[in-house]
């Protein structure tokens, strides 16, 4: 991410600024934006994705649903939220290899996934990630082969995407709570793909 | 309206800054940011118009901002524009906070 010329200090003092100057105007309360900051530092995460993908390996008919209308899914799973309204879900197989990106700013399902990583917001990422999926891919240690098609999805304010990764060989006993621990927020974007536990474990319930 | 946002395909951008293990704000001031404009956006201006805001940074600005700077570049030029605040009152109260500080 680019350097800016400002300095931390400073921002950090216009921020106070105005956070003090809209709490004395009513327009903002001091106690709303704690809880808004704590509901997406420990509520809001990851692990709502990784319960809906979970169910979709576990419930061929969930699944389908997911598929066929990923809004309508995930709301019977409680999971809709604010920046998540409307959501296509895309499956990886093995030919095909499904990339979320949101090249105009930052679109992502907040309610399902959290607030995005730097990486998504950054500007190379935003950039490459339409045109040179592989090699973006590459840094993120993930090697496509080439007879497997890549689909990259371009976000938007209105519709958002989920990627519903491959569930790994090797987990056919695990639990759907002991599967939805093994999916990670890259999995979900597109940047990584679901590993088996490394030896079977106490989540293999 | 064309603009450094649209960055779909653009070159020379480098490698994709992957960060290990990171944190949801960087700063208190990002979290602060965050959700100044989460409840502003929720009841005084949608939130399309929050990121056209942002969209309107000069480019040059744009390029050269961290993300949540421009949030709050957004966050400041709505607030300003539909007279919550003005910009007058937030330099005196950015001058009456620094000097407390000393």
């Amino acid at each position: 991410m680019p350097h800016s010329h400002h300095s931390e200090s400073d921002i950090a003092l216009r921020v106070r600024a105005i956070e003090s100057l809209l709490a004395e105007k009513g327009i903002i309360d001091p106690a709303t934006l704690d809880a808004i900051i704590d509901a997406y530092e420990h509520r809001i995460g990851p692990h709502n994705g990784a319960r809906i993908v979970a169910k979709a390996w576990v419930s061929y008919d969930y699944k389908q649903r997911l598929l066929a209308d990923g809004t309508s899914a995930i709301a019977e799973l409680g999971l809709t939220g604010f920046s998540s309204e409307h959501m296509v879900v895309v499956e990886n197989t093995p030919q095909v290899h499904n990339l979320v990106v949101c090249t105009l700013c930052s679109c992502y399902p907040w309610a399902i996934l959290g607030l995005p990583p730097t990486w998504y917001k950054s500007f190379a990422y935003r950039s490459r990630a339409v045109i040179e999926p592989r090699k973006v891919l590459q840094e993120f240690g993930l090697d496509i082969p080439d007879e497997v098609e890549i689909r990259v999805w371009d976000s938007n304010a209105d519709l958002r995407y989920l990627v519903l990764p491959e569930r790994p060989s090797g987990t056919e006993d695990m639990s759907e709570e002991a599967l939805a621990d093994l999916v990670t927020r890259n999995a979900m974007i597109g940047t990584a793909k679901v590993y088996p536990p490394r030896s079977p474990s106490t989540i293999t319930a | 309206m064309n603009g450094p946002h649209d960055m779909g395909g653009m070159h020379g951008m480098g490698p994709i800054p992957i960060e290990a293990d990171e944190s949801v704000f960087h700063s208190q001031w990002e979290a602060k940011v965050f959700a100044m404009s989460f409840a502003t956006f929720c009841n005084y201006f949608p939130v399309d118009e929050t990121r056209h805001a942002s969209e309107r940074m000069p480019p040059g600005d744009y390029l050269t901002s961290s993300y949540y700077e421009r949030w709050l570049y957004a966050l400041e030029l709505l607030i300003t524009e539909h007279n919550l605040v003005t910009p007058e009152e937030i330099e005196q109260r950015i001058a009456k906070l620094s000097q407390e500080e000393y």
